[in-house]
């Protein structure tokens, strides 16, 4: 707990988000302890409705807890004002959704220079930066297409170099293959495991097993707590043969 | 190595051990690790006794098993035609894991749950090889496909997994 506190790219304290009141009450975050380390892939697996997506709103300052601190670089954001909120969110956190969220009449490359125009780039670093992440992400020459005209998995790309525009601190992936088919999932981790790589602090919250898999370290929620942690490293081919009967 | 898959691989054309044993390397990708070549010349030895694999020729007469050239027999193809028309599927082991978390709730030997997240690891944790095997296989590896399908079965383990918790957590509050 002290090492990862003390490299702490963004940690939770008591975090809890409550809806209604009286008997309706609903506590979607119950209590939230959390630390995640610097260049650290955590995902947080729970069936719907166990409160991650209401957590990782709350972990990119999308909205805001009914108690509790959140820390970004070890500065305190659930108590910014709206202004100093949005520019954080802006510069130092990256969202990847489950639908995209691209604007359909923006091209690829015009979609992931967004932020940083919005952040006050000039055009011409914003296009050249947008350019880099398109090939980053396996998708230089489908810079002009319009969203419409990519398969969902090239636009989760699109939107994931989006993400990384204004190299945020942090990149919050929301059930990032949600709407993927199994290959262009493959194609989701594989760039995320490059990501990983390159020492990305990356926060992803899924129902997906297997994207929970090529974690870090992966915690279990239900009912707005986290219930279990378990810590996967290694991951080698060498058990494989006893998964399908090729080793006695 | 089951006999039925050396024997179907000969069925292409006739071979040596070490083509057959490429063959299957292809084929598996990483799984294939686990293969020997012992294997595969051990199964052909055993085929050969069972009069479903002839040796075709022997270069020099040698009597070392990697040069030889192996051939299905009539026996041998009706054998592979038999088994390319079986329909089988493995069992997975399901009754026993159930009857574990009866027996250690009845008898108070455990925590149903704790075993089920004990379980729920290490399936997290060969997923996870498998997962990552996946993503290293180069462009148009034949194995993607085979470890897509560990996986697939894996995340179908998973969520029955879950099934099993939510139905022990209600049994744990309900009583």
């Amino acid at each position: 707990m002290s090492t990862a506190a003390a490299t702490s790219v963004l940690g939770a304290r008591g975090l809890r988000k409550e809806y209604g009141k009286g008997e309706g009450l609903v506590r979607a975050v119950d209590g939230v302890e959390l630390d995640i380390g610097a260049g650290e892939t955590v995902a947080v697996m729970g069936p719907s409705g166990c409160g991650k997506s209401t957590l990782l709103h709350l972990l990119g300052g999308l909205d805001r807890p009914s108690g509790g601190a959140v820390s970004l670089n070890g500065r305190r954001i659930d108590d910014l004002g709206e202004k100093a909120l949005a520019r954080m969110r802006r510069t130092t956190v990256g969202f990847v959704f489950q639908a995209f969220h691209l604007m359909e009449e923006l091209t690829a490359v015009e979609n992931v220079e967004l932020p940083a125009l919005l952040a006050g780039r000039s055009p011409r670093t914003a296009r050249r930066r947008a350019q880099e992440l398109l090939e980053q992400v396996g998708l230089a020459d489908r810079a002009r297409f319009l969203p419409s005209a990519l398969s969902g998995g090239q636009r989760q790309r699109v939107a994931i170099a989006r993400a990384l525009s204004n190299q945020p601190l942090v990149v919050l992936a929301d059930e990032p293959t949600g709407n993927l088919d199994s290959a262009a999932t493959l194609d989701v981790l594989r760039l995320f495991e490059r990501l990983h790589a390159s020492g990305q602090t990356l926060v992803i919250v899924t129902h997906d097993a297997r994207v929970a898999a090529t974690s870090d370290r992966m915690i279990s929620m239900r009912d707005g707590a986290f219930v279990d942690e378990t810590r996967l490293s290694g991951g080698t081919s060498g058990q494989l043969g006893a998964l399908v009967g090729l080793e006695e | 190595m089951q006999q039925e898959v050396v024997l179907a691989m000969l069925a292409k054309e006739p071979s040596h051990g070490y083509q057959l044993r490429a063959r299957l390397r292809g084929a598996l990708g990483p799984l294939g690790d686990a293969m020997n070549a012992g294997q595969v010349y051990v199964t052909l030895t055993r085929l050969e006794r069972a009069g479903l694999v002839a040796v075709e020729r022997s270069a020099d007469g040698a009597e070392r098993s990697d040069r030889k050239v192996y051939a299905l027999t009539p026996n041998g193809q009706q054998r592979v035609a038999e088994w390319i028309a079986e329909v089988r599927w493995p069992r997975p082991d399901l009754p026993e894991f159930h009857l574990k978390l009866i027996a250690a709730a009845a008898a108070g030997l455990a925590d149903p749950l704790t075993i089920v997240n004990t379980q729920r690891r290490e399936l997290l944790r060969r997923l996870r090889a498998a997962q990552r095997a996946a993503m290293a296989e180069p462009e148009g590896s034949e194995a993607v496909l085979l470890l897509e399908g560990i996986v697939l079965r894996l995340q179908a383990d998973l969520r029955w997994l879950e099934a099993c918790e939510q139905s022990w957590t209600h049994r744990r509050s309900g009583s």
